[in-house]
């Protein structure tokens, strides 16, 4: 287990007064939370600012954090000392309102866990014939361009809070595979009945939510369901025309470059994009021409021939009309 | 050992809800629905009266995007409509930044 800096996850010096971390806090929240944040890490990051809060706005717990946290450095491997917690009082349940049970090992080996869906809709507390039904979980899935185009089984593990009889949260990996539709796009979820937060008494499980994020692409980018690939050709081949073969996410296809090819022309790859069974994408592709650099004599008198043989001025129409 | 696989519900553009489904899906009532939709969040893909309305992926991603700014950041319903809006616009110019 790792020591966490709280202080430093909140960007705050040790010095902070409660109202410098509320303020902080407040000002990352809204910097990171992953509806707001695109950045793959945004989850995580807002999770671990959520437990920095959680531990530093409750006097108990951040004088608690003090009294030891002044010998250790963010990332330093770490066993919380034996008692020393003595001397505190912890009141229990003043958890806010983030969601406590997705806080760190960390943490729990210092305060404990809190009981995951107690804070959530209002302080209920399991008991003999209450029910109720556990929390959505809203999680992301990162998958390749290639997995949407043609279609996968995923393997995706969680970590899923458990209450056990006495209220206790703890959580558990929790391992669900999934299929990924072909033709899936990004910011689409997958809802899987049943394995969201686990519901209390007979209470039905919440669900859980995957939204689909792309891992960036080598090659590629995309834009909703279509590919775009930008392609470098000769001059030769632009200006008369060539099959070349070109990289699509279903393999190497052969593509026809018509003579005459300027940078910037688009070619389109019917169906070679992200397809559903109800709608297709397809992949363009975008020249640009590469030059080649003339390193001998022979070369550069070609390039001299081409001039005087093939003069074209390509800046026609911007002339400065002041001068 | 992973559980196998689970049946799941893609929540894409062939998705249709009513009223009712919508509910349900999110965990919300109709009467916060109607407030979305009061406040200019989300308006029905189709459909002229409540019975009869649909909603898409995109209304269900405001609607859960709009529940989770309401409870993690302290959001009121003009402030999360305001943050979509701007959010919407900066996909906009990134996506139009990365194709230029």
């Amino acid at each position: 287990m790792k020591f966490k800096d709280y202080y430093q996850t909140l960007d705050l010096k040790k010095d902070a007064s409660q109202d410098d971390i509320k303020r902080a806090y407040r000002k990352l929240a809204r910097k990171l939370h992953p509806d707001v944040n695109k950045s793959h890490d945004a989850e995580e990051k807002f999770k671990e600012l959520g437990e920095a809060y959680e531990v530093l706005q409750d006097p108990e717990k951040r004088a608690a954090y003090d009294k030891f946290g002044n010998n250790w450095q963010a990332g330093q491997d770490f066993e919380p000392p034996p008692n020393w917690d003595a001397g505190f009082e912890f009141s229990g349940g003043g958890f806010t309102q983030t969601d406590a049970s997705q806080f760190s090992d960390f943490f729990e080996s210092l305060f404990g866990k809190s009981s995951g869906a107690s804070h959530a809709r209002g302080g209920f507390h399991p008991y003999e014939g209450f029910q109720a039904r556990g929390q959505d979980v809203h999680a992301k899935i990162v998958i390749t361009l290639e997995d949407s185009y043609h279609g996968t089984q995923k393997t995706v593990t969680l970590s899923r809070p458990v209450v056990d009889q006495n209220g206790r949260v703890s959580t558990i990996p929790h391992s669900i595979s999934l299929t990924i539709p072909k033709g899936i796009m990004e910011g689409q979820q997958i809802r899987l009945e049943g394995q969201g937060s686990q519901g209390m008494g007979q209470g039905k499980n919440g669900d859980l939510f995957l939204e689909i994020a792309f891992a960036p692409h080598r090659l590629f980018t995309i834009d909703k369901r279509d590919i775009h690939l930008s392609l470098p050709v000769t001059p030769w081949e632009a200006a008369l025309g060539a099959t070349i073969t070109v990289p699509t996410l279903g393999g190497s296809v052969d593509l026809k470059i018509p003579p005459g090819s300027q940078a910037g022309k688009k070619l389109r790859l019917k169906g070679r994009g992200l397809s559903s069974t109800t709608n297709s994408g397809h992949q363009y592709i975008t020249l640009t021409i590469v030059t080649p650099e003339p390193k001998t004599d022979a070369q550069k008198k070609l390039y001299e021939q081409m001039a005087s043989l093939m003069p074209m001025n390509p800046r026609r129409g911007m002339e400065s009309s002041s001068s | 050992m992973p559980d196998t696989t689970q049946p799941c519900m893609v929540i894409d553009e062939t998705i249709s809800c009513s009223l009712r489904q919508c509910c349900s899906l999110c965990r919300i009532n109709a009467q916060m629905i109607h407030e979305m939709i009061d406040e200019g969040i989300i308006s029905p893909a189709a459909g002229d009266n409540p019975q009869n309305w649909c909603f898409g992926a995109s209304e269900i991603k405001r609607i859960q995007i709009t529940l989770r700014l309401q409870q993690d950041l302290r959001v009121n319903l003009p402030g999360a409509a305001l943050a979509l809006d701007l959010l919407d616009k900066l996909m906009e110019l990134q996506s139009r930044n990365e194709n230029t």
